[in-house]
Parts: structure tokens; sequence; C-alpha cells
């Protein structure tokens, strides 16, 4: 399919986010999830008759320390709207948001891309109250479950400036481990605490106006996005290839099938009859609070991840690894306080990570000042990197200090010239043929031989050093 | 002596100087509405046993000398202010069964007042109208001619107080709603500042003009009852936070230096002349009473009734759609294709005529591209009529006026005609769309002997300078 090559994917995510304050947005029911079907509600989230909402404090609060923590312009008074419409699960039939007075506007966050670092315009962020589910019990038929009715969440809409679906899952993830740094959710994707709509259009490359979008609603994983996107992509470029048009509706995205379906045309949607809330008073920020909540924010991936490539050297792709959870920035910056060699660090971390946490309880099992001295031994040339592997596999099940453990384990580096090039020539007479077909230029053939006198080090031998001397030893056969 | 002729303040002395028993007092009113309420209507629900219960609950209260000024008053509560474990219907089909779990907040300042309710009111269904004749259920005849409306909506509650079948009542007021049934029976109405009394448990109609008052037989009386439903309420986000002393503390110190304003807009076309010459009469009364009068000009009171209709509509619409038949209420019988079948029978059905042509009005107003020209300019004519209003009260106490241009309609004579049944609120509703105080009372007969009612308006809280003029114009007035 070379056409699709001529045009190019323009995207923008809507992000819906729970918050994680202990009751609902304008009652004092609690939000945790998964408890029995309506046992978490009362007459005011189930909307009856004569109750009124009052706004729970923190979701403003929150909300803020979202559009601060994502460079957004904070509204210094801002109101709250009814979105009118039927469903069952909507015990009010309006939903109380923010229309054209959101809480924060103007913002923007940094991924990385293929292309290097790129900026990503968000539109705004506002809060609003979750719906309640619907349940389907076979033979019974549907039921209504208010427990999530009125959970405070916030939505994160960005601008149109997304243009791939690795750039799409960057972005989310990044968004992710901002609101995971301001501690405002828990972002757990698997409970739909953090969900993600997709607008998606197409236009050939080069110019500038707009296609017709789709919607893709509650796509809620890193894999659903990067597959629906494509998916999507592909069905609208195909579409206008075959000479049809794209219509603006909303579309379902089916795990099972990978495609995207046709949910509700644009002329079957609702008109939300917008209109301020009169039950709730203006939002009015004073510039204190507005301070205060200011300096409440951590310092965030970004500052984290310039200051990693400034003064650790590390490449911006590996710094904005290690920032995407602040844990695992948290563990790095610790261990990096006490050895020489972040980078080295930084890679142990990287390629060792999942093996670092324990996956009962989220934590590192292997204490930051020990992770330091196994980066330390490596970049002294004490160890080399398969045995630095070994000791954090080691570590993991038994914490402890990693230079005894070499010690313990006589597993320091071979750094003897000799001793390496008695290895070597050995190697070399036992493996004639690998030799001679390095002489005639298949330079590849030395690897079977650096194994070799690799596993006769038992995996201890200075691998530069090897290298080095067996490059010296193949020349200077005749 | 009839106990059912006594004031709240005469019977309150007589219970407390134990000369009655709230008991007695309570099966008197009851005996009464026996005799009466068949022909009047004014109830729709009695409460009976609850009634007795509270009724010796009180008596002992009275006995260790622990009452409050309501403390075993029998009293009638609109059917639109939740009371816990009695049905709560707004005279509506949809309501029909409708048993609150809980209290309003003024159902709970009567309990702990322990005054005595002897049941619910008869209303115009969801309060909209202005003759009760929109009741699902039964028409409430005035008391003082039974072939005349009693107005409405708390018809129920004005016919209970004028046919002796309650010490006082509680309604609501969303665009005249106690001051025109008061002035149709001849008793007095007060509709307090938006924001005295708590909104919370009471059935909304339109949320930003909805406001609790007391209907009594006098000016007193209705200060006494204010005492005890005024209040800040957290629950309630348009309840202001301030403390309110006594309103019967300036009571009788009479309207001598005070100055009244009478607009000429409240006197102009459309007014019966006979309503007329009583509320001059009066203004001329306030004047030997030694208050300067001074005619003056609401000029945006011409835009006031299309604005209250869009208003209240609007907020009617979104208000009422939570009357879905998925939870609770009534719910269509019989096959329904789809949700939207379901929405649409059980709302058609349960549904009087009035509240479909306003719950009409207020979707068209609010639907996209229609917002502009109606919702958003009825908020521009709240404004200036807000302007005109404080400006007159930068040199008037309070404004004289009629409470509505005739008196009470013949059954039947305007239910054909809603925009001629709209036009009757025209004096009481710019009081809402400005949340201000207003007091609604008799000043004369007509001919035929139907009441008339003079309307004194002021400035936001200065309830007891009405209760102030009021006093003293019935006093001295009459």
């Amino acid at each position: 399919m070379n056409m699709i090559k001529d045009y190019e994917m323009v995207i923008g995510l809507e992000v819906h986010c729970e918050l994680g304050t202990n009751t609902k947005i304008f009652c004092g029911c609690p939000t945790s999830f998964g408890a029995e079907p309506n046992t978490q509600c009362c007459p005011v989230c189930m909307g009856m008759p004569g109750t009124l909402p009052v706004l729970n404090k923190q979701v403003v609060e929150y909300a803020i320390k979202a559009g601060m923590a994502t460079n957004c312009t904070i509204a210094r008074y801002s109101k709250q709207d009814r979105k009118n419409y039927f469903y069952p699960d909507l015990p009010k039939a309006y939903q109380i948001s923010q229309y054209d007075l959101p809480l924060c506007e103007h913002g923007w966050l940094e991924i990385e891309s293929e292309n290097g670092t790129k900026k990503i315009g968000i539109t705004r962020i506002h809060i609003e109250e979750d719906a309640g589910k619907l349940v389907h019990v076979p033979g019974k038929g549907t039921m209504v479950d208010c427990n999530r009715c009125g959970v405070p969440l916030i939505e994160i809409v960005s601008e149109p400036d997304i243009r791939s679906a690795e750039e799409a899952v960057a972005y989310f993830k990044k968004l992710r481990a901002i609101i995971l740094y301001t501690g405002i959710s828990d972002c757990k994707m698997q409970e739909g605490s953090m969900r993600c709509d997709v607008n998606l259009s197409v236009r050939k490359k080069g110019t500038e106006k707009f296609g017709t979008r789709t919607e893709m609603k509650n796509l809620n994983s890193f894999t659903f996005i990067q597959k629906a996107i494509e998916y999507e992509y592909k069905r609208q470029v195909e579409e206008i290839e075959k000479g049809g048009v794209i219509v603006q509706e909303t579309r379902r995205y089916d795990q099972s099938s990978g495609k995207t379906y046709s949910m509700r045309k644009k002329e079957d949607a609702n008109d939300y009859r917008y209109f301020p809330d009169p039950d709730l008073a203006p939002i009015v920020m004073p510039e204190e609070k507005l301070k205060e909540l200011k300096a409440s924010i951590p310092t965030l991936p970004d500052e984290r991840k310039k200051k990693y490539v400034d003064s650790f050297g590390l490449t911006p792709y590996d710094a904005e690894l290690i920032t995407n959870d602040m844990a695992t920035a948290d563990y790095f910056e610790e261990a990096a306080s006490e050895t020489e060699y972040p980078k080295i660090l930084a890679n142990l971390i990287i390629a060792e990570v999942m093996k670092l946490y324990d996956t009962e309880n989220g934590s590192i099992v292997i204490a930051p000042s020990h992770m330091a001295q196994i980066a330390e031994m490596q970049g002294n040339g004490d160890i080399n990197s398969s045995v630095a592997k070994k000791i954090i596999k080691s570590l993991r099940d038994n914490d402890g200090d990693a230079r005894e453990y070499v010690k313990e384990n006589n597993l320091g580096q071979i750094n003897d010239e000799a001793l390496l090039r008695s290895y070597i020539n050995e190697a070399v007479e036992k493996n004639p043929k690998s030799a001679a077909d390095y002489k005639k230029g298949k330079t590849a053939a030395a690897k079977a031989i650096m194994g070799q006198v690799m596993s006769k080090t038992q995996g201890r031998g200075n691998p530069i050093l090897i290298d080095r001397l067996l490059t010296e030893i193949l020349n200077s056969l005749k | 002596m009839n106990i059912t002729d006594l004031t709240v303040k005469e019977l309150s002395e007589k219970l407390k100087s134990r000369e009655i028993s709230s008991l007695e007092a309570t099966k008197e009113y009851f005996d009464k509405i026996e005799k009466t309420d068949g022909e009047i209507n004014a109830y729709v629900r009695l409460t009976r046993d609850a009634a007795v219960r509270q009724a010796e609950e009180a008596d002992k209260i009275i006995a260790e000398g622990k009452a409050t000024p309501l403390t075993g008053i029998p009293y009638g509560m609109k059917d639109n202010i939740c009371t816990k474990g009695s049905v709560t219907s707004c005279a509506s089909k949809m309501l029909e069964n409708f048993n609150p779990p809980y209290d309003a907040f003024v159902t709970k300042k009567m309990l702990g007042e322990n005054a005595i309710m002897l049941g619910k009111t008869n209303m115009d269904e969801f309060a909209m109208g202005s003759t009760t004749e929109n009741s699902a259920f039964k028409v409430t005849k005035n008391p003082r001619n039974t072939e005349r409306v009693p107005g409405g909506s708390s018809g129920g509650s004005a016919a209970a107080v004028a046919a002796n079948e309650a010490a006082f009542t509680l309604g609501s007021d969303t665009g005249g709603s106690i001051r025109q049934p008061a002035a149709f029976c001849g008793v007095v109405g007060f509709k307090p500042t938006y924001g005295t009394v708590s909104r919370n448990g009471l059935v909304a109609f339109a949320s930003s003009l909805d406001q609790i008052g007391p209907l009594t037989k006098n000016v007193e009386d209705a200060a006494i009852v204010l005492n005890a439903v005024a209040g800040h309420d957290a629950l309630d986000s348009t309840s202001v936070d301030r403390a309110y002393d006594d309103f019967t503390s300036e009571m009788t110190m009479g309207v001598k230096g005070m100055k009244a304003a009478l607009p000429k807009e409240y006197f102009g076309e459309g007014i019966n002349p006979e309503v007329k010459e009583a509320v001059m009469n009066a203004a001329k009364a306030f004047e030997k009473m030694g208050a300067e009068i001074e005619e003056v000009s609401i000029p945006a009171m011409e835009y006031a009734l299309p604005a209250y209709y869009v208003i209240s509509s609007s907020e009617a619409s979104s208000n009422l759609a939570r009357f879905d038949g998925v939870r609770y209420g009534y719910r269509a019988d019989g096959e329904y294709e789809d949700m939207d079948d379901f929405y649409k029978n059980t709302r058609s059905e349960g549904f009087g005529k009035e509240v479909k042509r306003r719950i009409m009005l207020g979707s068209f107003a609010l639907s996209s591209g229609y917002y502009d020209a109606y919702y958003k300019k009825a908020l521009q004519v709240r404004t200036l009529i807000i302007n005109d209003f404080n400006k007159i009260f930068e040199k008037h106490d309070f404004i004289i006026s009629p409470v509505a241009p005739t008196v009470a309609y013949k059954i039947g004579e305007k239910m054909a005609a809603p925009v001629e049944m709209y036009l009757g609120d025209i004096y009481t509703v710019p009081v809402n769309i400005a949340g201000l105080p207003a007091i609604s009372m008799p000043c004369g007969n007509d001919s035929e002997g139907l009441p008339i009612g003079m309307q004194l308006i002021g400035k936001a809280f200065s309830e007891k300078t009405l209760i102030r003029a009021g006093y003293a114009f019935e006093k001295e007035g009459l």
C-alpha cells in the first residue's frame, strides 16, 4: 500500500481521569472501586428530587494541580454547567461539567517522538462527574449501578497536534506520568480510572485543511490506543482512496477483531443544551490558594529529564523512560548520588527495571546504594555488564552489599592480559575454521572464539580487552 | 373561642400557658379539615397518625418548659417539600408514590421546633401554574368564594390558612407562587430573599428562582415562621451564610419617615381598576402613617415576564429531566421499542399538560442555535431588572405594588388560555428575577367581596423592613 504514505493522520486526545479524592464530587459518598452495586451512593449522587450538589473543594484543587503541571493558564473565575441528555446510568439526566469557562486552558507537554522532542498542546482541563454503570445480567435484563455516579473526573483535551499512533501513546504515557507525579489520581487503566477518546482524521501530506474526524471512545490501554489508531487511519485512507467520504461519527474499537465500528452518526448526536448550573456558585480562586497549590507540586518529569540529560549525560530517550515513573526516577536519583557512572546506572535500571520491582507491593527491592555499587564496579572495570546483571538477579532475592557478593562469588573482572592471551590462543587453536574464516574477511567469525574465551573466564573476562587482544592475535596469524 | 381561628402567636401562648394542649389543637384542626376540606381540597394527603404522635411529644416538651415559638402548632406543608416517610408528590402522577428517604431542610426545622404537620397541601403540578388547577389530583377551591381558584401554585397552602385548616403553611415561590395565592385567598404570604431559606429538599422547579416561605393569617405570624426557617445550610450552595436576628425585632416601629416607591409600570395597562384603587388607597394610608410616597419607574419591567418564562422553563426542563421512570416514580406500562420510546411513554403519561408545555419551552430555549437569542438574553434582562431595583432602593425603603392585576379567577376560566394566565404573574416575577424579598397581604376587597392583595418589595435581606411596614399597615392602614 503505497498510497498510505501520501497521507498523514491528525489526532487529538480527550483523556478522562478519575481523581483520587476520598469522597465524590458533590456528596460525601466514598469513591473506592469494586464495591457491591449501589452501596456507595446516596440521594445526592442518585439525583433524587430536592437534593442539591455541594462541590468538593479538593476536586477543584486537584484539577488545578493537573493544569499547573501541564503548563495551563488557571482560571480565576470558572463555573459549572449542565450537560443534558437521557441515559439510564445518568440519574439526573444531566451531567454537571464545565462548558465555556473550564478551570485550566492553553497548556502543553513534551513528548519524545521519532523526530525528537515534540510539544503537544493542551486545549483545556475541566472537572465533571462520572456517570453510573449499566450491568447486563443474563435473564434479568439491564441493571443500573450508581456507585460510580458522582466520582470526580477531569477531562484533558489535547490540541490536534498528534501525528502518529506512537506519538499518541507517548502523549498518553507522559500525561499519565505527570498526573501520577502530582498524586491526584492512581491512573489505573484496567479499572477505568484513566481512559481515552481518540479523535482522528486524515489528510494528504502538505495540505492544511483537516479532514472529517471520527471519535473512538473509552480506550483504556496503550495497546488499544495504538491498534485502534492504526486501524482507523488505514480505514479512513482506504475509504478516501476508494472515492468514499468520511462521516463524522463515534466509532467503537473492538478489542477482539482489532477493528472499529460505527456507533452513532453526528446527526444522531445529542444537543446537550448546556447552561450554567443554577445550584452551584461560580468557582473563584484566590491568588493565595493558587500559590499554595503551585508550591505543592513536586518536580515534574520534564524538569527531571532535563537534569538527567544535562548533568548525568543520559540520552533524552533514556531520561524519558526513567522519568515516566516517579518511583523509578526517585530511585535513580538516589542511586546516582552515589556513583560516578549515572549512564551505566541508567542502563542497568532500564534493562532490569521489571526485575527491580516487587510485583506484590510495587516497591523496588534492591537498595539504591547497592545498585550504585554495581554501576560503580562496572564503570571502574571491576565487573563486566553480564556480571552486573547476575548480581542484580541475585540481590533481587537477597539484597546485600554488591562488593561483598562479587568477592564471595569470585566474580571480579579478569583484566590480566597474559592470562587472557593464553585463553585466546587456546581457543584459536581449537577453532582453526573460525580463524581461517576471519582471515578471509568474515569478521563475524571472531564472535564464536570470543564466546569460548568468555565461557573460559566464566563470564568474568573484560570484554573490551578480550576483543582487542583477539583482533591482535587473529591478525598476527599467518 | 375557636382554636382554628387563632393566630400562631395566640395559639402558642395558649399552649405555653397550658390552656389548651397541642393534641387538642391538632384534633381540632383535623375536625375542621374533615368539615370543610371535602369542598376546599386544600390538602392532597393528611398525616394524621404522625401528627397525633408529634402533638403528644410536643405537649411533653411544653410541659418541660422547653417550647419554642412553633412547638405544638399545627401546620400544612406544600407537597413539593420533602418529608421523610411521607409521600411527596408535587401533585404529579409522576411522583404519586414517591416517598423520600430524607427530610427537606425546612422539614427538619419544623421537626426541631416540634411543629405538627397536618398534611401536604395541594399545588399546581411541580409548582407550575397560577390556579392550582394543574394538580394531577384535585382542584382546590378558594375559601372566600368556592367558585374561584385559590391562586397558585401554593393554592393549597393559601386555602388551608384562609379556611382555618392550618395555623400556618409553608409554600414555595418561583414567580409568585406564595404571594399570588395569598392575595387571592386574603392571607399573608412572604417570599424571602433568595438564599435565606435553604432549597435543600424542595423539589426544584427553577433553581435560581425558587424560594420557600410562609403563608399565615397575619404579618407577625409570617415573621415568627420566618424565624424558624431562615438560616444557612451548607448543603445548599445558594444558601447565604449570614446571621439572621429576630424578624419581629423592628416590627412595631411604624413607618414614619420611611420612603416608599410606587413604580408606574405596576399600575399600567391590564390592571383591574378595583385592584388599582385598593392599592392606591393603601399607598395613601402609608402616607397618612407618615411614610413618604414617590412614583418611580422600572423600565426593564416590560421584559420581565418573557425573561421569567425563558429562565424558569429552561431550568425546569433540566430539573425535571430526572423523572424518567428508571429508578422511581411513574413508569409507563406496556411495550416499548427502545430507551427513547420508554422515556417518551413514561414522560408523556406521567406529566400533565402545563408541565410538558414548560419542558418543551425550556428545551427549545436552551437548544443549540437558540441559546443566545433566548436564555442568554433572559439573563441580560435579569441584570437590567436588578439594576432598576437597585436604583430604586438607593432612595427608597420599599416598593408598594399590587400582587396580581386581578382578583381570583373563576375555576376553569384561564385553563384554555395559558398566555393570559402567564400575564397574571407580571407583578410577582420581577421579584424572583432579582432575588428580592416581598410580602403579599390583604389591602381590601373588590365589589364582589373578593380579596385584593398588596405587595411590598424590599431590597435583599430587608425582610425586617417589610415586616415593619406590613405590620403597621395591618394595624392602622385598613
